[in-house]
């Protein structure tokens, strides 16, 4: 507005403007305060006068005016000034003032959170969700979800079924913005029966037909989340599925940006209930004049929607969306080809017919797509329509894309028995081997000893040359471990090699890009949110407390579900059979406590609290056994799993005890991870410029039994990076990677892609000066780049390092003296139960409390991964923010990361 | 919530931004432009994520509006949110354009300032705004005036005035639909849906309470068989809608429970509802076209259009736009009926017929001369289109009655609304389109979109009860074949 100029300078002037009649200049005043009050504080009291009369002025919109304006202003001075005005337009006769006043609150308590709560604005927001204007109401229910949303701990919206029913009629009568803040406040609501959601379901559902598409998608996150709760069986679970997909439909005919949203949620709400928008396919093709980001977005759902009753359709479209300018929607349509076969399997053959046809355009990025998706067709239908291969040799040449050549490469190898001049094709590629990307290299390295294993008696000179080339002129490890692996396999024992090399491939699986079914679970409470548009859970993109809550799918109630979820069954058993196990624990503990060191200070609630350790304990432990026997079944969906808490698991088990391990579950089955190991923030490893545009942020985390790391890569640079592969130096724990480095598609210029790369601790071992330095080598298509990092040591502490109490006592003893080290963690106001539940979360194990003279001693144990056990002493003082840590190890040199590893826990 | 709102010129200046919470840093303004308006490939996405900032963005002209947020907020709001400021920007000062921007920017700042407040959506009905935000700055008002807009911005009927008054009362509804049409290259329809919407211009005193009613399937079933002698008539007498949508004043809970459209209307005009519909859609016009290439530096356009109506009723104001390469050099046109013209600004033939009758043929052909290139560049071939007025609707959907009442004013009676209905059916014969089209040189795959416009008008003039009056007049059927 100032052109950039800063016109601060101009403040004392501008605030004797303040006090002027005309309202129009009045808002320029105050925006002048908004933008320059910041940076001139102390002259921005000035104005507080003004803003408070202003609030006593007769005219509302004046009154609502500076309770607007003063809220907007974050100087720490002039909100201790705003809490008495505030006050009064909370309760101010006109609704124009009160609506005013309640979003007013939100700002308040984003500046001071804690003048909010001590000065009771949230109890009065509270009052106003009763307010007689709807609008009122509506702006209080944004408030307050903001609040809680900082606070996932309180209780500031509870819901019940009072005030669902005040929020359900205020719904009818709102303006368009503040339906959509009071349908995702019932969002988050949990019905406690199927009934109850029925009806709220019931009175939900007219905002289906709203011209607002933001409405339409909030009312569609909360009949999605409730119907989870409805019975299949029920008549009305029908009819909702029906009156689900007109509105969802109808979206498709709104502005280009909202159908993007609506198609990505759309994309989650087929992969939920693929049965609401079976027969909508043909909504889904493509328009001519279609942005290319809904084009894309179509595609994606129409593979989604394929089946055999509209295959045929389906392969006419992709077949003219084939022909198209745009290249990157030509490539995914050629893709969605391959995929449909695979998906569709009475339409692969003319799938394949079409590819072919495709083929024969000549067009080079479709043939390339092509040749990529025909290795999966292979793969899929093995030894079925090897009769193309020739075609597909014809277009040897003008393949130019690694991902094209390698799997041209792949093809020839795996049916080299067949092709007569599968030597000559292979021998061809060898020429420029030097200059091909890692993935071509490795594929053709596989290729030529299949090709070998196959015809021994003309290749014999072929093989020799690509394992020189792979094992003595390359530097790349990855190359030469496999040369060296393959080259010894031939030299030793041929017919190993040929069941190593030549063994069976299993079938690659319909659907690989489903979105994992439960992140699917908590996108789908976050319909309608940008969450959903990135299907990412917010947390991967919302900085801070914000978001962090997960949430999940309400448990289906009813009869039917046991039956189906045979899952279910299973985790019932598991759990029945511990009620025996933990109260004898939970008497040991007890009993033990009784010991020696002193008496129980407060006996009841850490027994309890001991009873719940030793149930997480026990469930982590049965998870573990549980997810080990899965057979087929990824850790995550091992999980969910325990979702639905089977009608019989509690029954049998002692109250109390029932409710906390209904607790217990819900924690399973909501995140996934059990133990709630504190993670560091992500930093930055890599910079772009140290490694030619490849930035690596990132940071280590423990879940059950498994640590991982989790990286983000940033391709910085102009170019694609592809062929990503990760290595460890030795180290002192022997962390290595569990799992090469899986980046699926190759990074574009200015992308980012997650990735959580599993490790373990069986790698070799060499003592690294400090003792949690990694080094680690990253390699892409462009170069090899090194760096180091410090791990934290928790990531270490394994789930089973709970000493008992006796052992602690003894081993303590035994430990000498000089080995223990003290430390001192500052500036920590926890008290001490939430310092031990804090720390359990990590795998530090609280054995045993004492209290003496007014400070809490709590003794502690844990062990690493290698099994050195460490043990200490942690001494809390009321009134000190400084703990006392004193370790003892028989390792002493760890002590100081544990303690480093201690501090990070505790402040976070 | 929205954190911050920009809107940026072309070039990516700033020509207004206002940041609403903390966390949206000065960087953010940068961030956008750099990575979105002058990213070197197209647009993507309308979302953008950068650096844990996400942009929404829209454009309007060259002008972009982009809205900045930290959290993880509903999308499909701040988009609505978007195009509402777009409609608001648009009711205050016509076009969005870097110009009317400049020029009224403390307005645009103070309607900011009112419509959105600490990110969240309010009040932004202009029929409200326009009461307490104007240009003239504001006189004084009496506490009942100020009283009276607060009471109306926070009110039920947010959209709507108290003390609306006009001498004449009058009402105009027009009823707009576009088919879309995809047929197979073998003429087969593939699948066709119609989209509707309903518009109203009301110009209508005091508070009243309107009624619409369309030939709906549901309801009139519902009816039952009482008006099983109407049903005789006109073949057609009722449709089924796959699903409807509708403006915020429409109450929807009594549309859930009884299906009827009862409502308040907003002064001025707006969108009552939009629907859809897939059965049975009647088909105005049919478009074949053929395409020859000969050589490299001649094409040879043929398009016949065959109308598909009742040859008692007429079609007018035809135009069908021929798309041409990009490197025509020269075109020669010949046509039976009506005039066609080469604009080259535009890469079309542009091709007029005023009048057609129904069940008659007409047929264009052209040579096009094309330049020699070696554009590697695909022609991306768009679709033939097509715009006509025609007087009945493709979906078959009539507007039964439309019922006002006003309860102070008493302007209206229950005389109107069966009078209206009657009218309606003789005068109105609806209109309606149809479409198809061609494309490119294989001529393999048609779709089509077509709009029609109906337009009834509706005077009821306040002049006691009985000397009501109402004016249907049918307008415009536009039809673009795509």
């Amino acid at each position: 507005m100032t052109v950039g100029k800063d016109v601060s300078a101009l403040f004392p002037d501008v605030v004797n403007c303040m006090q002027t009649d005309n309202l129009e200049l009045k808002k320029l005043v105050y925006l002048y305060l908004m933008n320059y009050a910041k940076s001139q504080p102390d002259m921005a009291i000035m104005a507080v006068n003004t803003f408070v009369k202003d609030c006593e002025d007769p005219n509302p919109l004046i009154r609502a005016l500076a309770v607007r304006t003063m809220g907007c202003i974050r100087v720490d001075k002039i909100t201790e000034y705003l809490c008495e005005p505030l006050r009064k337009c909370l309760k101010d006769e006109d609704p124009y003032v009160r609506k005013t006043a309640a979003v007013c609150v939100a700002k308040l308590h984003d500046i001071n959170a804690q003048l909010v709560e001590d000065q009771g604005f949230l109890d009065t927001l509270k009052d106003l969700i009763s307010d007689s204007n709807p609008m009122v109401v509506a702006n209080a229910v944004a408030a307050l979800s903001e609040i809680a949303e900082s606070h996932p701990s309180s209780n500031l919206l509870d819901l019940n079924p009072q005030s669902i029913n005040k929020l359900l009629t205020a719904l009818n009568e709102c303006t368009e913005w503040g339906q959509i803040f009071i349908l995702d406040c019932l969002a988050n609501y949990m019905p406690k029966d199927d009934r109850e959601a029925q009806s709220i379901c019931e009175r939900v559902t007219p905002r289906l037909s709203h011209a607002n598409s933001a409405v339409v998608l909030s009312a569609v996150k909360v009949l999605m989340k409730f119907m989870e709760m409805l019975s299949k069986d029920l008549d009305y679970y029908g009819t909702l599925l029906k009156k689900l997909a007109p509105p969802l439909v109808t979206l498709l005919s709104a502005e280009p940006e909202l159908q993007y949203v609506a198609l990505r949620n759309i994309n989650l709400i087929v992969q939920k209930r693929p049965e609401i928008l079976k027969h909508e396919m043909k909504v889904f093709f493509v328009k001519y004049n279609d942005p290319i980001y809904v084009k894309l977005e179509k595609l994606d759902i129409m593979i989604r929607l394929a089946s055999q009753a509209n295959i045929a359709q389906v392969l006419a479209e992709l077949k003219e969306y084939a022909t198209e300018v745009d290249v990157d929607f030509v490539r995914k349509a050629v893709r969605a080809i391959g995929r449909c076969a695979i998906k569709v399997e009475q339409s692969a053959e003319r799938c394949v017919s079409t590819l072919l046809d495709l083929i024969q355009t000549k067009v080079n990025y479709v043939v390339q797509e092509a040749i990529v998706v025909i290795k999966d067709i292979f793969r899929k239908y093995p030894n079925k329509y090897e009769s193309v291969i020739a075609t597909l040799c014809e277009n040897l040449d003008s393949l130019d894309e690694p991902e094209a050549r390698a799997a041209m490469i792949w093809i020839v190898g795996e049916y080299a028995e067949r092709i007569d001049n599968a030597d000559e094709l292979l021998e061809s590629f060898l020429e420029g081997f030097h200059d091909e990307s890692t993935q071509v290299q490795l594929q053709l390295l596989t290729a030529i000893v299949k090709l070998f294993l196959k015809k021994p008696t003309e290749t014999q000179e072929l093989v020799q040359q690509v394992l020189s080339l792979a094992t003595q002129d390359s530097d790349n490890p990855d190359l030469r471990d496999r040369g060296y692996i393959y080259w010894r396999l031939l030299s030793t024992d041929p017919v190993a090699a040929k069941e190593v090399v030549l063994a069976e491939k299993p079938l690659i699986s319909e659907e690989t890009d489903l979105i994992e079914p439960t992140l699917l679970d908590e996108l789908i409470c976050y319909i309608g949110t940008l969450a959903s548009v990135y299907h990412k859970p917010p947390s991967a993109f919302v900085e801070g407390s914000r978001g962090v809550v997960h949430k999940s799918l309400p448990p289906r109630t009813g009869s039917s579900e046991s039956a189906e979820s045979p899952e279910a069954a299973p985790s019932a058993g598991q759990a029945a059979e511990q009620p025996a196990v933990i109260p004898a624990q939970g008497d040991l503990l007890g009993d033990l406590l009784n010991l020696d060191l002193g008496p129980p200070v407060s006996g009841p609630p850490l027994a309890a609290s001991s009873v719940q350790m030793g149930a997480v304990d026990l469930l982590g432990g049965g998870l573990d056994s549980l997810l080990r026997s899965d057979v087929g079944g990824s850790p995550a969906m091992g999980g969910s799993g325990f979702t639905a808490p089977g009608p019989a698991a509690p029954a049998g088990m002692g109250a109390p005890l029932g409710s906390g391990l209904g607790d217990l579950f819900d924690l399973t089955g909501g995140v996934g991870t059990l133990s709630g190991s504190y993670v560091a923030p992500k930093t930055v490893w890599l910079p772009a410029m140290k490694a030619k545009g490849l930035e690596i942020s990132g940071t280590f985390s423990r879940q059950v039994d498994s640590i991982s790391m989790d990286l983000v890569l940033t391709n910085k640079a102009l170019q694609v990076m592809s062929d990503f592969a990760i290595q460890f130096n030795r180290n002192s724990f022997g962390l290595a990677p569990a799992a090469p480095l899986q980046v699926h598609a190759p990074l574009a210029p200015n992308q980012s892609v997650e990735i959580s790369l599993p490790l373990n601790t069986v790698g070799s071992v060499m003592k690294m000066d400090p003792l949690n330095n990694l080094q680690v080598a990253v390699k892409n298509n462009i170069d090899v780049f090194y760096f180091s990092t410090l791990y934290p040591l928790h990531i270490l502490f394994v789930e089973d390092g709970k000493m008992e109490r006796q052992m602690f006592l003894a081993t303590w003893k035994d430990i000498p003296n000089e080995n223990e080290a003290q430390f001192q963690i500052k500036d920590c106001s926890l008290n001490a139960d939430a310092v031990s539940s804090k720390l359990q979360g990590s795998n530090i194990f609280t054995i045993a409390k004492r209290n003496v003279e007014g400070q809490d001693m709590l003794y502690q144990s844990l062990k690493l991964t290698n099994g050195i056990w460490v043990l200490a002493e942690l001494r809390i003082q009321p009134s000190n923010p400084s703990f006392t840590l004193s370790l003892k190890c028989r390792a002493p040199e760890v002590s100081q990361y544990v303690y480093q590893a201690y501090d990070a826990i505790l402040k976070n | 919530m929205i954190g911050g709102l920009f809107i940026y010129n072309h070039k990516g200046e700033v020509l207004i931004s206002r940041v609403y919470r903390d966390d949206i840093g000065r960087n953010a303004v940068d961030a956008f432009r750099v990575n979105v308006i002058h990213a070197r490939q197209q647009v993507r996405s309308p979302v953008t994520n950068i650096a844990r900032t996400s942009f929404f963005h829209v454009k309007r002209s060259n002008i972009w509006l982009a809205a900045v947020t930290k959290q993880n907020v509903n999308a499909a709001m701040v988009f609505e949110f978007l195009y509402k400021m777009c409609d608001v920007m648009t009711a205050y000062f016509g076009k969005i354009s870097e110009e009317n921007i400049k020029n009224n920017f403390v307005l645009i700042y103070e309607l900011l300032d009112e419509i959105l407040d600490f990110g969240y959506p309010q009040n932004s009905e202009t029929g409200a705004l326009k009461t307490f935000i104007t240009q003239q700055g504001i006189k004084s008002q009496t506490k009942e005036e100020q009283s009276q807009i607060t009471s109306q911005v926070t009110g039920q009927i947010g959209w709507r005035r108290e003390g609306i008054k006009y001498r004449r009362n009058e009402l105009f509804l027009d009823v707009l639909e576009s088919v879309n049409l995809l047929m197979s290259p073998q003429g087969q329809v593939l699948s066709a849906h119609v989209s509707g919407r309903v518009v109203m211009k009301s110009y209508l005193s005091g508070m009243p309470e309107c009624k619409f009613g369309m030939n709906d399937k549901i309801v009139i079933e519902k009816q039952g068989k009482g008006t099983a002698d109407e049903t005789g008539k006109s073949g057609k007498q009722s449709i089924a809608i796959d699903d409807c949508t509708f403006h915020q004043c429409v109450r929807l809970s009594k549309f859930d429970s009884e299906r009827s459209i009862s409502f308040i209307p907003p002064d001025g005009e707006f969108e009552l509802m939009r629907y859809r519909t897939t059965k049975d859609i009647i088909l105005p016009f049919r478009v074949i076209p053929l395409v020859r290439e000969v050589g490299r530096t001649k094409l040879e356009v043929k398009v016949v259009i065959k109308s598909n109506f009742k040859p008692s009723l007429l079609a007018q104001k035809i135009e069908v736009r021929i798309p041409t390469p990009l490197n025509t050099s020269g075109v020669q046109v010949i046509c039976m009926k009506g005039k066609a013209k080469y604009k080259a600004s535009e890469n079309a033939i542009v091709w007029k017929i005023k009048r057609m009758a129904g069940m008659k043929e007409s047929q264009i052909s052209a040579e096009i001369e094309l330049l020699p290139t070696n554009d590697k560049k695909k022609w991306a071939r768009p679709p033939i289109s097509m715009n006509f007025e025609v007087p009945f609707a493709p979906s078959g959907l009539k507007v039964r009655y439309l019922k006002v009442f006003e309860p102070k004013l008493n302007y209206s009676d229950h005389d109107v609304i069966k009078w209206s209905s009657s009218t309606f059916r003789e005068h109105l014969p609806g209109p309606s389109t149809q479409i198809d089209r061609p494309c490119g040189s294989s001529g393999s795959r048609l779709s089509c979109l077509c709009s029609v416009t109906t337009h009834a008008a509706t005077e009821v003039q306040n002049q006691g009860t009985s000397t009501i009056k109402l004016l249907f007049c049918w307008c415009l059927t536009t039809c673009i074949i795509s």
